[in-house]
């Protein structure tokens, strides 16, 4: 008959207040916020300003997780960057020249003298003056390839060598691609998030999409273009043998050297080779500093692969000038007065402080090693934000009461248990919702209103299913009891159909859709819960109290 | 004293006219399939690519001026509509403008942005942008392909379910209820020229999900009659089963209503286009599963010689206690 375990009452009212629970930091959102941010900057060793005061706002006994509030609710700016991996390809390929021409060099006695031509398509195209020995050259040149760093492209060589007439054609290996396309992403992917963390705004979602997508989005940002501007472009530091210097912007700079204007001097351009000694991925440490001069300036320190490179080639050059290049951009290009073996050293140039601070944060963020394209920008301003939730959350309480009155309406006492399963359901929702961290977005509303609607549709099933017992005359212990058990295979298969939707949405959409289809598949598993246990325990414990000889549903 | 929608016991004949309901579908689907040829749909920027800027000024708009400082920008094809709502504020005075996809790029650039900011502050000078956003080809392409792939996908995973669950006659019902669902709303927002966004496919799948509820719960009933009434006719049956739960179609469509009719007047702007879909789908909804599922099912027949001898056998969940 209508018998419910102690233990499983016990535990049915502790899975509801459990989630009342969490779902309470939601009633005092700002408060909640203000500490948690408080806390949090506690833990990074900031102390002062009140923070202490704002840490003791909420106790810390209680749960204080919250629901995210989505973009369109808050206001902020979102990204959906594509990295132009391809761009890498070019760079690594000529950044092989130097070794292979070295390599020619001590061969020049067979093949010949060697010549870099120009070329396209991410090749290194190298012609050597007697054509017979091409294969000879080609297989050599195959001796410089490295195994390919990667799970998938494990045992194949990260180059291919071909031969054109007298050309030897170098370009990346398939799978070396696929390796640095990752590496690529990968590195993006922690450049942005680091330059964003500097800024140090609230709660920003970086995640990758995707084979070579990054979507960014910021919270409480002023616009899409602000975002952009603190990603940057590629800020590429890089540093260059200084080949000669020119004043016009037409030079030929010849194969495998390229020409750079100078960032200070006007007019000045400076012809340099295409392959850099060293490069800005290899920087440990920048810092603002002032020069001898007491003019701000850029010390900066390599890593030790960084370091033993520059060593080795301030030491082979001394006297010679080379570019610090940034962006495309000369900086400075001082002359090599000594062995430089430390590592470290400091760039100087018409530097205002704020810039030399700047360049200095730039540096050690690191370069983003190939260019961004926005594929999708949207800016939401705080104000729009605010309406939403506002609108929202009028909505939400017109349809709770007009649903609640309803209910009551139609099934008298039923209808309040109902009623008050309904209310549970919704902070049971919330609870969750906080719980795992989920962001409400605007559609995300729509999803929790749209449960109010039908969470009691498995009570309606169930309250129904018991008038149609009482019909047919039997007690009203059995026929209450009757209701739940021939309601529950329409309840179960009506919910399961409905959550397969929500699970395809999640699955498939993407941003806002998404907050639609959580908010969807968690009412629908709390609205199960509530109808099956919540609402059958309420009625069994009101029956056991009064035992009516006759009930009206 | 009870408030009750549907009599206490209703005996009415669904199937007396078959030719007048699914003709009537059958006419609405044939129109709503015209329309979405003819006219297609008012694509948003998810699915076309380019910019949509929400403006707000004290002032009273005047589209015509706005257009006036907008046009030099040379944008192409620039629509300016301005936005009423009764959650505005009296000197609230909201437009939309939406900016088509700029040839060779992917988003809108900033100085774009700038420009139109600029050249709208001449118009009225305390106008501020509280929304803009910008979609390139390239994503809206994907987008569209997603959105059809996750409804192609969440009507065969919930055919699949029913076929399980059930017979492969019910899930074909189910499907054509829901068939019939998406190209009725398909069709409402190609006359009406509702803009066809993101969020509207996550309400069409709500739709699905919505009508494959009520058309369940018949099922479950219908299943259940079949195998207490062994000597009933099919058309009885469906008929019994559809009566038998009338009540309950009822009641849980009026509360799903009340709570999106309050959101579509309070809920704002925003997300009207999305409410509207979902209210739509609920009508719908419910119409199909009793009038399109139960006479495709009619239509196919059922198999009947249950060779299953207890009522309560079938009922898997039967013994499930609390």
């Amino acid at each position: 008959m209508l018998q419910i375990d102690l233990w499983k009452r016990i535990f049915i009212w502790s899975v509801c207040a459990l989630g009342l629970l969490l779902a309470m930091p939601n009633a005092f959102y700002q408060r909640v916020e203000a500490r948690n941010d408080a806390v949090a900057a506690i833990e990074l060793g900031h102390s002062g300003n009140g923070l202490e005061e704002q840490a003791a706002m909420w106790p810390s006994f209680l749960p204080s997780s919250l629901v995210n509030l989505g973009l369109d609710l808050r206001g902020g700016a979102h990204l959906l960057a594509e990295v132009q991996v391809a761009d890498v390809y070019e760079t690594r390929v000529k950044t092989m020249w130097p070794e292979i021409r070295d390599m020619l060099r001590e061969e020049r006695a067979t093949i010949g003298t060697i010549r870099l031509q120009p070329s396209e398509n991410d090749q290194l195209r190298v012609k050597i003056s007697k054509p017979e020995e091409i294969q000879r050259a080609a297989s050599l040149v195959r001796g410089l390839a490295r195994p390919v760093t990667s799970l998938t492209g494990a045992g194949q060589s990260d180059i291919e060598v071909s031969t054109d007439g007298d050309v030897i054609v170098v370009e990346l290996s398939e799978a070396e691609k696929l390796a640095t396309d990752e590496r690529t992403v990968q590195q993006a992917l922690e450049i942005i998030r680091r330059r964003i963390d500097e800024v140090g705004t609230r709660e920003p979602t970086i995640q990758r999409q995707g084979a070579d997508r990054i979507l960014i989005q910021v919270p409480g940002i002023g616009s899409a273009a602000e975002l952009k501007d603190i990603i940057g472009t590629t800020a590429q530091l890089t540093f260059h043998p200084v080949v000669s210097r020119s004043t016009t912007a037409d030079t030929n700079p010849g194969a495998g050297n390229d020409l750079f204007p100078s960032l200070d001097e006007e007019g000045v351009y400076y012809v340099v080779e295409s392959a850099p000694v060293v490069t800005g991925e290899e920087l440990v440490d920048a810092q603002p500093a002032f020069d001898q001069n007491g003019s701000p300036a850029v010390s900066f320190r390599f890593n030790p692969t960084g370091a033993r490179k520059f060593g080795n080639y301030t030491a082979e050059n001394i006297g010679s000038p080379f570019a610090i290049v940034l962006d495309g951009e000369v900086v400075s290009a001082p002359v090599i007065q000594a062995h430089i073996s430390g590592g470290s050293g400091i760039i100087t140039g018409r530097f205002s402080v704020e810039e030399s601070t700047n360049l200095a944060v730039l540096l050690r963020a690191g370069a983003l090693p190939a260019g961004l394209e926005f594929l999708e920008e949207r800016t939401i301003g705080p104000e729009l934000g605010q309406d939403s939730i506002e609108a929202g959350r009028i909505a939400c309480i017109v349809a709770f009461a007009a649903v609640l009155v309803f209910m009551f309406l139609s099934y008298g006492t039923f209808g309040v248990f109902a009623n008050i399963a309904l209310i549970l359901n919704v902070g049971l929702i919330f609870g969750l919702l906080s719980l795992i961290g989920a962001t409400l977005t605007l559609p995300g509303i729509a999803g929790i209103v749209l449960t109010i609607g039908m969470a009691v549709d498995a009570n309606v099933l169930v309250f129904e299913r018991i008038r149609e017992e009482l019909k047919s005359a039997k007690g009203p212990a059995r026929a209450i009891e009757l209701g739940y058990e021939k309601a529950l295979s329409a309840i179960l298969d009506a919910n399961i159909t409905t959550f397969i939707t929500a699970v395809i949405l999640f699955a498939v959409g993407s941003g806002p859709v998404r907050g639609f289809a959580i908010t969807l598949g968690l009412g629908i598993l709390t609205s199960v819960f509530t109808a099956i246990y919540v609402t059958r325990l309420m009625i069994v414990m009101w029956f056991e109290r009064r035992r009516p000889k006759t009930i009206e549903v | 004293m009870r408030l009750r929608l549907v009599p206490k016991e209703t005996k009415w004949d669904f199937f007396s006219r078959p030719v007048l309901w699914l003709g009537i579908s059958g006419a609405l689907m044939v129109l709503a399939l015209v329309s979405f040829f003819i006219q297609g749909l008012n694509f948003g920027i998810d699915f076309r690519g380019g910019t949509t800027i929400r403006t707000e000024s004290a002032q009273v708009v005047d589209v015509a001026a706005y257009r006036e400082a907008i046009q030099p920008l040379g944008l192409g094809d620039v629509s300016i509509t301005e936005v009423f709502d009764p959650t505005f504020a009296d000197d609230q005075n909201v437009t939309m403008i939406r900016i088509q996809a700029q040839e060779g790029a992917e988003s809108v650039s900033a100085d774009i942005i700038r420009n139109v900011e600029t050249a709208l502050k001449t118009v009225a000078p305390d106008i501020t942008f509280v929304s803009v956003e910008s979609v390139g080809p390239k994503v809206s392409g994907e987008l569209i392909k997603t959105a059809v792939i996750a409804v192609l996908l969440a009507i065969g995973a919930v055919l699949v379910y029913i076929w399980l669950r059930f017979e492969w006659q019910f899930a074909l019902g189910a499907v054509a209820a829901l068939v019939h669902d998406v190209v009725l709303t398909i069709g409402v927002f190609s006359e009406l020229q509702i803009r066809f966004d993101l969020a509207i496919i996550a309400a069409l799948l709500t739709i699905v999900g919505y009508s494959l509820n009520d058309t369940v719960v018949v099922f479950d009933r219908v299943r259940e009659n079949l195998r207490k009434y062994k000597k009933l006719d099919l058309k009885e049956v469906l008929n019994l089963s559809i009566n038998e739960t009338l009540s309950r179609t009822v009641m849980t469509s009026v509360t799903t209503l009340l709570a999106l009719i309050s959101l579509f007047v309070l809920g704002g702007d925003v997300i009207r286009g999305f409410v509207f879909a979902m209210i739509w789908g609920v009508i719908v909804g419910t119409y199909s599963s009793i009038f399109i599922a139960s006479a495709v099912l009619l239509k196919l027949g059922v198999k009947r010689d249950w060779t299953k001898p207890s009522n309560t056998a079938g009922n898997q969940y039967a013994n499930i206690d609390a």
